[in-house]
C-alpha cells in the first residue's frame, strides 16, 4: 500500500508539474551536451589519431582505468574549489567523466582495425588522411559509437549529481525532499532515468544507423567480443 | 580529536588558522578528522564494495553457470542488461526507497544490480571463449561435461572473469559515493557533507576524494595481481 502510494504521488507529481519538470529536464540536456562536446572534441581525434599511430596504449587504457575510478561526486566536488559554484565546473566535471570512454574506444576502434586492409590501401597508395578517413574510421565505427554511447548516458545519468553544486536540472528536485516531498523526488527520478535511457536508445539506433552495411551482420562490438589477432 | 559538542563537521570557526582561512590542504584537519571522519567513511565504502561485489559475484557467477550449462538467455540479456545499467544510480536509489526504505540494504540492492549486470556478461563471454579445438580435445581424453566445465572452460575464462571484477569493484566504488545522497555513509558523505556549505570546505573534498580514487586504484591493481597469481599465462590484454 505505501509503496504504491508513493509511486502514485511520483505520477500526479509528474502530470502536474510537466512544464516544471520539462524545463528543469532541458537544463540538464544543455549540461550534458556542453559536458559531452568538450570531451567529444578533445578525446575523439587524440585517440582516432593515436590509434592510427597504433601509439599511447598506455594512455588510452590509463584513461579507461582512471576514468572508471573518478567518481563523479568526487570530480564534481574538486572542480567546484576550483572553478566555482554553478554550470562551468559542472561541464567541466562531467566532460573529464566522458573523456575516458571515449578516448578509449576511439583508440581501440582505429588501432584494432584489421591490419591487412591497412596494408591494402597503404600498397594502393593512399596517404594518412585517406587511410584514416576511407578504411579505418568506417571499420571503426561500430567501436567508435559504443564508446560515444557510453560516454554519453554516464554524462546525461551523472547530471543530476551536479545539484549539489548548483548544478540545475532534475538533480535539483531529487536532492530537495524538503521542497518536494517524496512524490517530487520519485517523479524526477523517474524523469532521469527515462532521459538516460531515451538517450541510450537513440544512440543505440544511431549506432546500428552509421555501422556500414556489410559490418551490420556482426554483433554490436562490447568489450570482449572478438578474438585477438596474433 | 576536538572535545567540543555539536556539529563537528563542517568545522569552520574552530580548529587551525588553515581550516578556518579555508586553504587549499590542511594536514592539520586530515589528522584531527581521520579517527571521526575520514576512517569510519573508508571503512563504510569498503564494507559496502565488498559485500555489494561478493554477492553480485555469486549471484551473477550461478546465474552464467546455468545459462552456459542449458544454454539460455544468451542474446537478449545483453541488450537487457545494458538498458539496466543506465538507470542513473542516483534515480535507483530513490526508487527502491519505497520498497526498503532509507536503509543500508536499498544500497546494497542497487549496487549488486549494478555487479550483476556488469559481471554476468563477462562470466558468460568468457565460459564461451573457449576454442573449439581445445572442447574437442577434452571431450576426446573423456571428461564428461561437467569436468570439462570446471577444469576447462573456467581456467580459460578466469582473465575474462577478472576483467568483469576489475570493472565491478572499480564502479562499485565509485557509484558508492552517490549513496551519500542516501544515506550519512561511505566516502562520498564527507564530501556531500563539505559541498553544502556555504563555502566548500577544501580539504575535506580532496581527502574524502583522494580515499575514494586510491581505494579503486588499489582495488584494481590488487585484481591485476590476483590474475597474474591464478593465470601466469594470460596476457595483459583484457584490459
Amino acid at each position: 500500500m505505501i509503496v504504491a502510494g508513493a509511486f502514485t504521488g511520483a505520477f500526479h507529481f509528474i502530470v502536474h508539474n510537466p512544464h516544471f519538470l520539462a524545463s528543469k529536464t532541458l537544463d540538464q540536456i544543455e549540461l550534458s551536451a556542453a559536458a559531452l562536446g568538450i570531451a567529444l572534441v578533445v578525446a575523439l581525434p587524440l585517440g582516432v589519431v593515436l590509434g592510427h599511430f597504433h601509439r599511447g596504449a598506455t594512455i588510452a587504457i590509463g584513461a579507461s582505468i582512471l576514468g572508471r575510478a573518478l567518481p563523479s561526486l568526487v570530480l564534481i566536488g574538486i572542480f567546484l574549489t576550483v572553478l566555482g559554484i554553478g554550470f562551468r565546473n559542472n561541464t567541466v566535471a562531467l566532460a573529464v567523466l566522458a573523456t575516458g570512454p571515449i578516448l578509449t574506444n576511439s583508440y581501440e576502434s582505429v588501432d584494432r582495425v584489421d591490419r591487412d586492409a591497412v596494408d591494402a590501401a597503404i600498397g594502393l597508395g593512399m596517404t594518412h588522411v585517406q587511410i584514416l578517413r576511407r578504411i579505418e574510421l568506417p571499420l571503426a565505427l561500430p567501436l567508435l559509437f559504443t564508446g560515444l554511447r557510453v560516454a554519453a548516458v554516464t554524462v546525461v545519468a551523472t547530471a543530476p549529481v551536479a545539484a549539489v553544486a548548483g548544478g540545475g536540472g532534475l538533480g535539483d528536485i531529487i536532492v530537495n525532499q524538503a521542497s518536494y516531498g517524496l512524490s517530487g523526488v520519485l517523479g524526477a527520478s523517474f524523469c532521469v532515468m527515462a532521459l538516460s535511457a531515451a538517450v541510450f536508445l537513440a544512440l543505440f539506433g544511431l549506432q546500428i544507423a552509421v555501422t556500414p552495411r556489410a559490418l551490420r551482420a556482426t554483433k554490436v562490438p562490447g568489450n570482449l567480443s572478438g578474438k585477438e589477432p596474433a | 580529536m576536538s572535545l567540543a559538542s555539536g556539529p563537528v563537521i563542517p568545522n569552520f570557526g574552530k580548529g587551525s588558522a588553515c581550516v578556518r582561512g579555508d586553504h587549499t590542504f590542511c594536514w592539520d584537519w586530515v589528522r584531527d578528522h581521520w579517527n571521526d571522519t575520514l576512517s569510519p567513511a573508508l571503512v563504510q565504502h569498503i564494507e559496502l564494495t565488498v559485500i555489494a561485489v561478493g554477492i553480485g559475484f555469486a549471484l551473477a557467477f550461478a546465474l552464467a553457470l546455468l545459462a552456459h550449462s542449458y544454454r539460455l538467455l544468451e542474446q537478449p540479456f545483453g541488450i537487457v542488461s545494458a538498458l539496466l545499467y543506465t538507470i542513473p544510480s542516483i534515480a535507483l536509489f530513490q526508487l527502491l526507497v519505497p520498497f526498503t526504505g532509507i536503509t543500508w540494504t536499498t544500497v546494497e540492492i542497487a549496487l549488486v544490480a549494478y555487479t550483476l549486470v556488469i559481471l554476468y556478461p563477462n562470466i558468460t563471454a568468457g565460459l564461451r571463449s573457449t576454442s573449439p579445438e581445445v572442447l574437442e580435445a577434452a571431450r576426446g581424453m573423456g571428461l564428461t561435461r561437467q569436468q570439462v566445465l570446471w577444469r576447462v572452460e573456467l581456467p580459460l575464462a578466469v582473465p575474462a572473469i577478472i576483467a568483469g571484477l576489475r570493472i565491478a569493484v572499480v564502479s562499485t566504488i565509485s557509484i558508492g559515493t552517490i549513496a551519500a545522497f542516501l544515506l550519512p555513509k561511505g566516502l562520498g558523505y564527507p564530501i556531500f557533507v563539505a559541498l553544502g556549505n556555504p563555502t566548500p570546505f577544501k580539504t575535506e573534498i580532496y581527502s574524502a576524494g583522494a580515499l575514494a580514487i586510491g581505494l579503486a586504484l588499489v582495488c584494481d591493481a590488487l585484481l591485476v595481481l590476483l590474475r597474474r597469481l591464478l593465470v601466469p599465462w594470460a596476457r595483459l590484454r583484457f584490459a
